[in-house]
């Protein structure tokens, strides 16, 4: 088991024609991703290295029966094909795509949210690897083995960081999941944590939080009252300085909420161990697991 | 992006909210003239991109051609909390019955705009947030119903307004949830919207942020960037599109993805060391973009090491190394460097490195190791 993407994963590359889209395409099927489709408008009937091209998300959908689909068009035309992903049934979208403007993010979500549409990861994120099954996204698949953590995190650079510590103490990954540092992300920590929690593969989890947004707090008061699962955590940005702040109404919303003490604190508060660096978040999991 | 003052009030004005009419001066000549045009009493205002600014003078009212001169003077040039002012914008004082507060707010959390509204607006809203909540009324809007005219009822009744007002109030409430869709913002904020004697709504003041990732669809607003509030460091990042912040410390710090950092400048102060910036490379940072961030890094005087601290996933530890090489041979660095490749081509990149015998370059293989070497090399 892993969660998010595996062995059943079909996979619908949007962007698929672009430099960077048939790269990772290509490079997610080397890996063993079941890749069936790619759309792009105006390119139907085209092929990427064998890989159908569609000018619509039906018609791909509708011909090669793919379930996930991964975003990888410019910004401006993003929020527009996650709409039409879960319009066309895809159940998962996993969006790679980086600088969304924050209102179309809103609006996708809420969206979403609203038809029981399809699960969102990402904007923003390295997408998500489930080790030996298959790998949608970004992610540098060779630093990671198969295991029982589960990876939930904000931050690409810094998941591979910790999974590779991890890989060095010889644990492995059930999942990594990247959910993107932007303002409204599809998927919350919460909402992969529980995914872990019920996948009888994963036992550890591990979590990777920065500075900003209340998403940590979110996860603390979950997992007290939810997650009988260990938890690990890591939050980065102790010595960032506070932003300047405009105006009285983000104080007025948080409070002291955001800093990486007011997080580590209250994951504390509920059992979470935080390691102080990457390192030690590997240590702390080795010895629980060892 | 934030924006000063008099710009967000002319963001607002696009959108029918009514504003004092005012002018933007950048000298003592400038301000005169304008405060002449606008007639006596006029208020001075200093534009800074931060708040309390009335508190610390930078607010003052002219009866007259020589109290403008005088107040412009003063403010002019003034240091509000690390900010020089460069422009002060005149307009004309405004008779005050009442104060209140409205203002949206991207709220992450709920993932909705929320809007307040308070009849207690002025300097001390933060205290009437924290002392009673209550005074402040909140509503969450769908983002894709939009702001309704009873949300708009319900929030002047719940705060309280003057009911003479309450249908102004609501207006006022819609025209600014119009801007802050439009024109694609964080926050806008108004305090104090302010009740004239002869019952008209009147916004005072004006904080505004943008969202950068929308600028593309609005080039007007994407000119009103002030330079001159950016630190001449952090503009040089931005022309070179590089993440940049600038700390107090005196080690340089470069890594490639924002977490990889933050995580790199904790690691860096749990072994005494303190970071003299904020510098991300990016995702698939080319050679190229590694000479720039060299180049910016150093820039600052007070820089004596620098740490890389790479863990290549997109980006290619040997574009890293290529870069840090012809950095070297383009501007010959006298401070040393720690080095730490890992990742996509990790072992190339190390070797690149070592052939290339650069003068006080060290290598480390983890973060911990790179970060207690430079915090030694740094001293």
């Amino acid at each position: 088991m892993s969660v998010v993407v595996d062995r059943d994963t079909r996979l619908c590359v949007s962007g698929i024609t672009g430099r960077e889209g048939s790269f990772h395409a290509l490079n997610n099927r080397r890996y063993g991703t079941n890749v069936v489709a790619g759309v792009t408008p105006g390119k139907g009937g085209q092929d990427v290295e064998g890989i159908p091209v569609f000018n619509t998300f039906r018609e791909a959908v509708a011909e090669s029966a793919a379930n996930t689909a991964m975003i990888f068009v410019p910004p401006p035309f993003a929020a527009d094909s996650i709409l039409e992903a879960t319009d066309a049934g895809i159940a998962t979208i996993i969006a790679i795509t980086e600088g969304i403007p924050a209102h179309d993010e809103l609006r996708v979500y809420t969206e979403l949210r609203r038809a029981g549409g399809a699960r969102l990861i990402g904007p923003n994120c390295p997408g998500v690897l489930s080790p030996g099954k298959a790998n949608v996204g970004i992610i540098p698949a060779d630093f990671f083995r198969e295991g029982n953590v589960g990876v939930v995190s904000r931050s690409g650079t810094l998941t591979y960081q910790v999974g590779n510590e991890l890989a060095q103490r010889g644990l492995g990954n059930s999942s990594i999941v990247g959910i993107g540092g932007d303002p409204v992300p599809g998927s919350s920590f919460v909402d992969i944590i529980a995914l872990f929690e019920a996948d009888p593969e994963t036992e550890l989890i591990v979590m990777s939080g920065e500075i900003g947004g209340q998403g940590e707090e979110e996860a603390a008061d979950y997992i007290a009252a939810n997650v009988s699962k260990p938890v690990v955590a890591y939050i980065a940005g102790f010595t960032a300085p506070p932003g300047k702040t405009m105006g009285h109404a983000g104080a007025i919303v948080s409070g002291t909420h955001g800093t990486a003490a007011a997080k580590a604190a209250a994951l504390e508060a509920h059992g979470v161990r935080v390691g102080r660096t990457p390192t030690e978040v590997a240590d702390i999991v080795a010895s629980m697991l060892g | 992006m934030d924006l000063l003052e008099y710009q967000g009030k002319q963001l607002l004005a696009r959108h029918g909210i009514p504003v004092p009419r005012g002018k933007v001066a950048a000298t003592i000549d400038e301000a005169a003239a304008a405060a002449n045009e606008i007639g006596y009493a006029c208020a001075v205002k200093a534009q800074v991109q931060i708040g309390g600014r009335g508190k610390l003078g930078g607010i003052k009212i002219a009866g007259d051609e020589a109290q403008a001169r005088e107040h412009a003077g003063a403010i002019l040039g003034m240091d509000i909390r690390g900010l020089t002012v460069h422009e002060v914008w005149i307009e004309g004082a405004s008779e005050i019955a009442s104060e209140y507060y409205a203002s949206i707010v991207f709220d992450r959390s709920a993932k909705a705009a929320l809007v307040m509204l308070s009849t207690r607006g002025g300097m001390d809203i933060e205290q009437v947030a924290e002392e009673t909540p209550e005074a402040i009324a909140t509503l969450h809007v769908d983002p894709l119903l939009g702001f309704q005219p009873f949300h708009g009822r319900r929030l002047a009744y719940e705060a309280g307004v003057d009911a003479d007002v309450v249908r102004g109030v609501g207006a006022f409430l819609a025209a600014l949830y119009a801007t802050f869709v439009e024109e694609e913002a964080m926050l806008v904020e108004v305090n104090p919207l302010v009740v004239t004697p002869e019952r008209a709504l009147v916004a005072l003041d004006a904080k505004v942020t943008l969202d950068d990732n929308a600028l593309y669809r609005h080039p007007e607003n994407a000119e009103l960037r002030d330079l001159s509030a950016e630190d001449p460091q952090e503009r040089m990042a931005k022309e070179r599109h590089l993440t940049y912040v600038k700390l107090d410390g005196d080690i340089g710090i470069l890594g490639n993805g924002a977490g990889l950092v933050m995580s790199t400048l904790d690691v860096v102060a749990q072994h005494g060391g303190a970071p003299a910036n904020f510098l991300d490379a990016g995702g698939g940072a080319k050679a190229e973009a590694i000479t720039a961030a060299v180049e910016v890094i150093l820039s600052n005087p007070k820089v004596t090491a620098v740490l890389f601290n790479i863990f290549g996933g997109i980006t290619r530890c040997d574009e890293v190394a290529r870069g840090l090489i012809e950095a070297f041979e383009q501007i010959r660095p006298d401070v040393p460097f720690v080095v730490r490749l890992d990742g996509t081509n990790g072992s190339l990149g190390r070797e690149l490195l070592e052939a290339a015998k650069l003068p006080n370059v060290h290598g480390a293989s983890t973060m911990d190791e790179a970060a207690a070497l430079v915090v030694e090399l740094a001293k």
